[in-house]
């Protein structure tokens, strides 16, 4: 072997990450359009949250189906990436299969669980790519994901099968070489097969010559895969392979029926109620003064939570199939108004990109353009779909807060909802009954 | 109901100079719906029956502010949560009991930021406390054999994570408790919380009321037992709407209790 190859093969690497790497500079940076909130306090139930949760996939399994084949596909996604380390060093010191020297027979048990372990992917992703377009499980035809999503979901299966049967081929070219009586060049003895023996049979036949091309093949196509792969995250849903970590670590450690009291609008209530306020008194100049605007209509009103949460949906539609306003009919999805943050967010992010780091208002809002006051009034703020999110996301904090500005902004609430309002103004009650009478029940029979 | 109610206010025990062991907050439906004041005068009955010292604020009450805060008013909602606290934190308030899941989550989870610390729980966890602590004992009376289903409030349910006491306190009736397909965690929505109580639904197939409805009917039970006056009123329009009024009633669980131990 020449060192084209190792310089090939540093050069695909290089370029792989790096491209991978400007990709997550720039979900960071559109994450951090974001308005700031405190995520910080209580790092140890944060940590226990990631390891349940994430790690754990303690709300996946709650589907036990789903949650069984997504349990496959995620241990062999980890595991298998051990064997990526190996493919790396072999790649670029043109070494084969290096670690099996070190790590002798443990090597083979290595080796025969990522086959176990890959051919175990495979099946769950058929049962997976059958639910989507054979069964067609409700909350993968609905209509939020028509056109890309829907592809991206099937690219995705598609990938790691391709990925799976590389590694697959590329073993069993290895062990055909590898039982070439007297030995074939440097395919020495290293590892067991437990799958890819019954592939190996293939070769037979075959020039030893032909098999080692072969072979190199595989090998040169699974790590460029992965590589491809890795970039293609940041298009895709699958994104949330690495953001549920993070998700589930950030995510909101209070009541889910507690939502956030604006702060913004505590001092100006204080200042109304407070009986010593001069009503007529200049604004003070504050430096940190509250925004300007309550409630959000953009993606740069919502908190950085909200919109890592956007990153991180992976639309699998728990949420959507979950929540009332959806079973019976009404526009609104939770899952929709994730990905339509997201899609809003990225939106935003190439303005930026294409305007030299400055955001050039493009007369375009998240509100409206993305999601319509209509899906935001058909929430009964339920939480379910809180509940049911396996990462932790939460659509309804986002309605709650376009709701807030349609409501603090630009008093378009619903003629019913301002007339309920009206009465908690006037009379401590949404309907128009007196305070006074509020203890009449005491004498009524 | 021979016996009148007694339900001091804190107004008057803070003249006599005393001080409840709770504050009984009302809420503006158990105040003023006719359905929701049934359920608030059971709860009433089961505390004079036990002798529990508490008071309500009557007319100094207010809407605690839930309705315009879902609908997005956070102005309005913090108004109505300061002018309660001042209230609640003059009569020196510590402990506060409610039969309305969304005044109970609003108390105890949105206004200690605001300036309102208090203990603040539903009435089925203070009933539940009272038998524990031996103050109530209760027996099936009329309920007993009786098929029961729980509709888990949201507000109650998986906002605050209170799925045991209702159940622990339907249990004492000597009734048979089943499960709806979906609850506790994965219970469905009534459809009135967010506001909805207060507007039409949006365009869609089916009322959520009434898909909560047939969940319930699934399991064929004789009563739906309810924790909210908001989820109750749903349900009971739920099956009115499905012509099943003469089989099957909508009763919260204070009314279940207090009608057993025929108060």
């Amino acid at each position: 072997m020449s060192y084209l190859d190792n310089i090939l093969f540093a050069i695909l690497l290089i370029a792989g990450f790096g491209f991978f790497a400007s990709s997550i500079k720039k979900i960071i940076r559109n994450i951090n359009l974001g308005v700031d909130v405190d995520r910080k306090d209580n790092p140890k139930a944060r940590w226990k949250n990631m390891a349940m949760i994430a790690l754990g996939q303690s709300k996946m399994v709650k589907r036990p189906v789903a949650g069984a084949l997504h349990i496959i596909v995620y241990v062999g996604f980890i595991i298998i990436n051990i064997e990526l380390l190996e493919i790396i060093i072999d790649g670029l010191f043109g070494t084969h299969r290096i670690f099996a020297p070190f790590l002798g027979v443990v090597y083979d048990v290595l080796i025969a669980s990522f086959e176990i372990l890959a051919i175990l992917v495979i099946f769950a992703v058929t049962v997976f790519w059958i639910r989507r377009n054979v069964i067609r499980l409700k909350r993968f035809i609905n209509p939020d994901l028509n056109g890309f999503p829907k592809s991206d979901a099937n690219y995705i299966l598609y990938f790691e099968t391709v990925l799976m049967l590389l590694f697959l081929f590329m073993d069993a070219a290895d062990l055909h070489l590898q039982n070439v009586p007297g030995g074939f060049s440097h395919f020495h003895k290293a590892g067991s097969f437990p799958i890819s023996q019954f592939i190996a049979p293939i070769f037979n036949g075959m020039s030893n010559e032909l098999v080692a091309i072969l072979f190199e093949a595989f090998w040169w196509l699974h790590i460029a895969g992965i590589l491809v792969f890795m970039n293609y995250l940041y298009f895709s849903k699958h994104l949330h392979i690495l953001l549920a970590f993070p998700n589930t670590y950030f995510a909101n450690l209070k009541p889910e029926g507690q939502f956030d009291n604006l702060e913004s609008v505590t001092k100006e209530v204080k200042l109304m109620m407070d009986p010593n306020a001069d009503p007529f008194a200049a604004a003070p100049v504050d430096e940190n003064a509250a925004p300007s605007k309550f409630g959000a209509s953009d993606v740069q009103d919502l908190n950085w939570v909200q919109l890592l949460n956007a990153y991180t949906c992976t639309e699998c539609g728990r949420c959507t199939s979950s929540c009332p306003a959806n079973q019976t009919g009404k526009k609104l999805s939770p899952r929709k108004i994730m990905m339509d943050t997201r899609d809003r967010l990225q939106e935003v992010g190439k303005n930026i990109d294409a305007n030299k780091g400055v955001f050039v208002p493009d007369n375009k809002t998240l509100l409206n353009d993305y999601i319509t006051p209509e899906e935001l009034w058909a929430c009964t703020s339920c939480n379910a779909c809180v509940e049911e999110c396996p990462v932790n996301i939460s659509p309804l904090s986002i309605i709650m807060d376009m709701r807030r500005y349609l409501v603090m902004e630009q008093s378009a609430a619903p003629m019913s909802l301002n007339a309920m309002m009206t009465n908690i103004e006037n009379n401590g009650a949404p309907w128009q009954y007196s305070q006074q009478d509020r203890l009449n029940w005491k004498n009524e029979n | 109901m021979s016996e009148s109610l007694v339900v001091p206010t804190m107004a008057e025990m803070l003249a006599e100079g005393k001080q409840p062991e709770v504050l009984f907050w009302v809420g503006c439906a158990g105040s003023f719906d006719d359905r929701a004041k049934k359920i608030t005068k059971a709860f009433v009955r089961i505390l004079n029956r036990t002798n529990v010292s508490f008071a309500v604020l009557g007319t100094e009450e207010s809407c605690t502010g839930d309705p315009a805060k879902r609908a997005g008013n956070e102005f309005l909602f913090q108004m109505q949560a300061m002018m309660n606290i001042e209230v609640l934190n003059a009569y020196e308030a510590k402990k506060i009991v409610t039969a309305c899941p969304h005044c109970f989550n609003t108390l105890k989870n949105e206004y200690p930021e605001l300036g309102g610390q208090y203990d603040v729980i539903h009435h089925t966890e203070f009933l539940k406390s009272l038998i524990d602590d031996g103050r109530l004992t209760v027996e099936g009376g009329q309920f007993k054999g009786k098929k029961i289903t729980f509709h888990d409030p949201c507000y109650l349910g998986r906002a605050n994570k209170v799925y045991e006491a209702p159940r622990d306190l339907i249990q004492k009736l000597d009734v048979e408790l089943v499960e709806m397909k979906r609850s506790k965690a994965n219970g469905l929505c009534c459809g009135a919380g967010g506001a909805q109580m207060f507007k039409d639904a949006e365009p869609g197939n089916k009322e959520v009321n009434v898909l909560r409805t047939e969940d319930a009917l699934e399991v064929q039970p004789d009563i739906i037992a309810a924790g909210c006056p908001f989820c109750n009123t749903m349900l009971t329009d739920g099956i009115k709407h499905k012509e099943k009024e003469g089989q099957v009633k909508v009763m919260d669980i204070a009314e279940l209790i207090a009608n057993a131990q025929d108060l």
